[in-house]
């Protein structure tokens, strides 16, 4: 039977004595998707994690995974949900394929000594943990976070610390654990990596969710204005003096007249066409919508100030 | 059991890879265990008599008093203990494993020594070797038992040297391993009872050599089993899968009620 909504939390409080991590936070992870968690240190990303994966006992509200409450059906939850914590680790000494086979041993299944081919590591598999760099590291915990084949994966923050290469490679298999169906809850500070890979996002500030949809509909929900960057040969002087139809405030540097826009069209023209007028010669010209990073700063702003 | 098996593999080896633990699993008791067959039993010819038991109940003692504590805090504090939770591997695993472990290193170590005292310094062998390994096993297991516990209620690994200390050291200077215990001022020998190397001793002598003991060697075995028992159960139940988590089952010091059979055979002796 496929269940649409594979997590579900509703009504979900968590506190730490005086502090309240998390205030009564009600989500759906739907079935293939990859779910965003997102906000700034201390939102309760993490917290909600641990709640889901069994860690920690919530104090208000339900949690799901499949089907299964993380606090009382534990052994099943391991059956339905690979995980990849933020800061674990294994044993310093532990070799890579013994972490495979020991981790499958508990799982009940065979090693998937393949998935570590697929993620560059089957030449270290005679390497102990202690001698893999991190972004290795993380690549194994990937590995050993869906040896099991779950429907379900949290990964928290699988990129923080990665060159890019290897940032790219992690972001090439997300997409191909989503093309085989499995569901993803992605917890990362990394914006640009929710917005290229996010069907849908949940910002979290201060324990409470604060705007969620898709990363177009949050960004579509935030400042309407565009950002339109300009550089051209003689500089930016006379732009800077110009008034552009369209434009509601703007900003320059060396190089770079930045306008934003309540209609772009007309104010790229409009520059455009002065640049020209002024035998000038157009350099660069570059037309953003703003991006999920502009949206979450914009909330997150406006969270900590209110 | 496929995973108590790859589990088991894995501690094994750890117990042979890992620098710190070949140190206290084998050089250390058997260096020391030379050491003293060549100097003490110059300096105390008697020494050679109880010897053998001595040197095996030390290089017990070392490996699960001084040696299996550290790497479990350390491992707890580094957040491993949490990969394993969200991989279902339970937490009476994470205790026993490494202590069978280090018991069966601790084991190949003793009888190492067991068998060479003999021919290297004419110490003498137990009249009874069934019986011998038997008590050996069991001082393993008590001794075992109190380095888990030790594990579980140390906050860090500072704090796992100290308690491990606390124990080794006695055990050293009062438990019968350097001074038999028949030698030891009344006013002292009350409190050897409190440490688990003076009933491996006792049990040794009295059951291996079939010699005068001064507690009976049954009380002994009977102190150790139980000991060894409440130390393992009251680990598991103190067991804290993290460091950060705040919350915890039981208060540290329930842990002393591990000592309770050994304070019974103090009062009783």
């Amino acid at each position: 039977m496929m269940i649409d909504s594979v997590v579900k939390v509703s009504d979900f409080s968590k506190s730490y004595q005086d502090l309240v991590a998390v205030d009564g936070i009600s989500f759906e992870v739907r079935h293939g998707e990859i779910f965003g968690l997102l906000g700034p240190n201390g939102a309760g990303k993490t917290t909600t994690l641990e709640c889901l994966e069994g860690i920690r006992t919530p104090d208000h509200g339900s949690l799901q995974v499949m089907g299964v409450d993380p606090t009382r059906e534990a052994r099943d939850l391991r059956d339905v949900l690979g995980i990849q914590l933020q800061t674990s680790g294994l044993p310093a000494d532990m070799l890579v394929g013994e972490a495979m086979a020991f981790f499958c041993a508990y799982h009940g299944v065979d090693p998937r000594y393949a998935l570590l081919d697929r993620l560059g590591l089957s030449e270290k598999i005679h390497t102990s943990y202690r001698q893999l760099s991190t972004g290795q590291q993380r690549r194994l915990a990937l590995a050993l976070a869906v040896a099991h084949e779950p429907k379900v994966v949290i990964l928290d923050e699988p990129t923080a610390g990665l060159d890019v290469a290897t940032r790219a490679e992690l972001h090439a298999i997300m997409g191909e654990l989503k093309q085989s169906g499995t569901t993803i809850l992605l917890a990362t500070h990394d914006m640009a990596e929710a917005e290229k890979l996010a069907d849908r996002v949940a910002i979290l500030l201060r324990g409470k969710i604060a705007a969620i949809g898709s990363p177009q509909e949050l960004t579509a929900t935030g400042s309407t204005l565009t950002k339109i960057s300009v550089r051209s040969e003689l500089g930016v002087g006379d732009l800077s003096a110009t008034q552009f139809p369209g434009v509601v405030r703007s900003m320059f540097n060396d190089e770079y007249a930045v306008f934003f826009s309540d209609n772009p069209g007309a104010t790229v023209v409009a520059v455009i066409n002065h640049i020209e007028a002024r035998e000038d010669k157009l350099i660069d010209l570059r037309v953003e919508r703003p991006s999920l990073e502009e949206r979450f700063l914009e909330i997150t702003n406006h969270g900590e100030q209110g | 059991m496929k995973a108590f098996v790859t589990h088991f593999t894995f501690e094994f080896k750890t117990g042979l890879r890992n620098s710190n633990l070949l140190m206290i699993n084998y050089l250390f008791p058997v260096g020391f265990y030379l050491i003293m067959g060549l100097v003490m039993t110059k300096i105390n010819p008697l020494f050679g008599d109880t010897m053998v038991p001595a040197m095996a109940v030390f290089a017990i003692v070392a490996s699960t008093i001084l040696g299996m504590p550290g790497p479990i805090v350390e491992d707890r504090e580094a957040g491993i203990f949490r990969s394993f939770k969200i991989n279902g591997v339970p937490a009476f695993s994470i205790l026993i494993i490494p202590a069978l472990t280090t018991i069966f290193h601790a084991m190949i170590a003793a009888t190492l020594i067991a068998s060479t005292a003999p021919l290297l310094f004419r110490s003498k062998p137990p009249d009874n070797w069934v019986a011998f390994a038997l008590i050996m096993l069991l001082n393993a297991f008590a001794c075992g038992g109190i380095g888990a516990l030790i594990a579980v209620v140390s906050k860090d690994n500072r704090a796992t040297v100290l308690w491990s200390q606390l124990i080794f050291l006695p055990a050293m200077l009062i438990g019968g391993l350097m001074v038999p215990l028949s030698f030891l001022p009344a006013s002292i020998m009350p409190f050897s009872m409190l440490l688990p190397t003076s009933h491996a001793m006792q049990a040794a002598i009295g059951l291996a050599y079939h010699q005068e003991t001064v507690i009976s060697p049954l009380v002994s075995i009977i102190v150790l089993a139980s000991g060894g028992l409440l130390s393992f159960g009251l680990a598991t139940y103190l067991f804290n899968w993290d460091s950060r988590n705040a919350s915890r089952r039981g208060h540290p010091l329930m842990a002393l009620i591990a000592w309770l059979p050994y304070l019974l055979s103090m009062l009783i002796r």
